[in-house]
């Protein structure tokens, strides 16, 4: 009997730097540990697999009483904050020798985590697949529920 | 603890989650010998050198730490 792989299953659903690494992160470790694993990027969640976008992810200080730095809202909301907020997230993260969202994207796309756009979002934001990073299959709600429904471990993110 | 001797070693001192773990699988798929000796800094890795063994089916052959510097004896199954 061929024993079916273990499977990782994530909705990747929000845009800023700090929700960027939990699925590829998870995904790529996946793998490593001999699971399959795949990634339905959708709504915000597409910035991070956008050619324009995904260098430029950002964590804001408005309305975030996590931020390392917490910052009244008044602050947060003065012009520069959001990037000042993102400089010191970089920062920790370099720091901490934690890899780049572009290097986990790259090991995503070698070690053959699926990595699935919504289509419905792509089309409400008026994104076409060329404006997705190399390596991305396009489907909907169906194509990652029948993935996820072969999976161990489903999370929505 | 019987000595044993690496067939390769790899180094990922200063790297952090989850990097040590995917260098690991890489280091022991491209492994011709039986032992990797593997060095960390991350000390995060002690539970996950372990658990990735269990999951992979690989044996952790030891598990100690030097000063700041854990160290690993794996064999490849």
């Amino acid at each position: 009997m061929t024993e079916r792989k273990n499977r990782l299953a994530i909705i990747a659903s929000k845009g800023t730097l700090d929700m960027a690494y939990p699925p590829l992160i998870l995904a790529t470790t996946a793998v490593a540990m001999e699971m399959e694993a795949g990634i339905f990027f959708t709504f915000y969640g597409l910035n991070i697999i956008r050619k324009d976008r995904k260098n430029k992810l950002f964590v804001a200080p408005i309305g975030n009483p996590a931020m390392p730095m917490p910052m009244p809202n008044i602050l947060g909301m003065l012009p520069g904050m959001t990037s000042m907020g993102t400089m010191i997230m970089k920062g920790m993260m370099k720091k901490a020798n934690a890899p780049s969202i572009n290097e986990l994207l790259e090991i995503c796309r070698e070690s053959g985590v699926r990595m699935i756009g919504c289509q419905m979002t792509m089309d409400a934001f008026g994104l076409k697949k060329e404006a997705l990073i190399d390596g991305i299959e396009v489907g909907g709600a169906a194509t990652f529920l029948a993935y996820a429904a072969e999976a161990s471990v489903s999370l929505f993110i | 603890m019987t000595e044993v001797k690496e067939d390769l070693t790899l180094d990922t001192k200063g790297l952090s989650c989850p990097m040590p773990i995917l260098k690991l699988k890489k280091a022991i798929d491209g492994l011709s010998g039986q032992v990797l000796k593997m060095l960390a800094s991350d000390p995060g890795s002690v539970a996950d050198v372990k658990a990735w063994a269990e999951k992979t089916g690989h044996t952790l052959l030891s598990s100690s730490q030097d000063g700041a510097i854990y160290v690993f004896f794996l064999k490849k199954s």
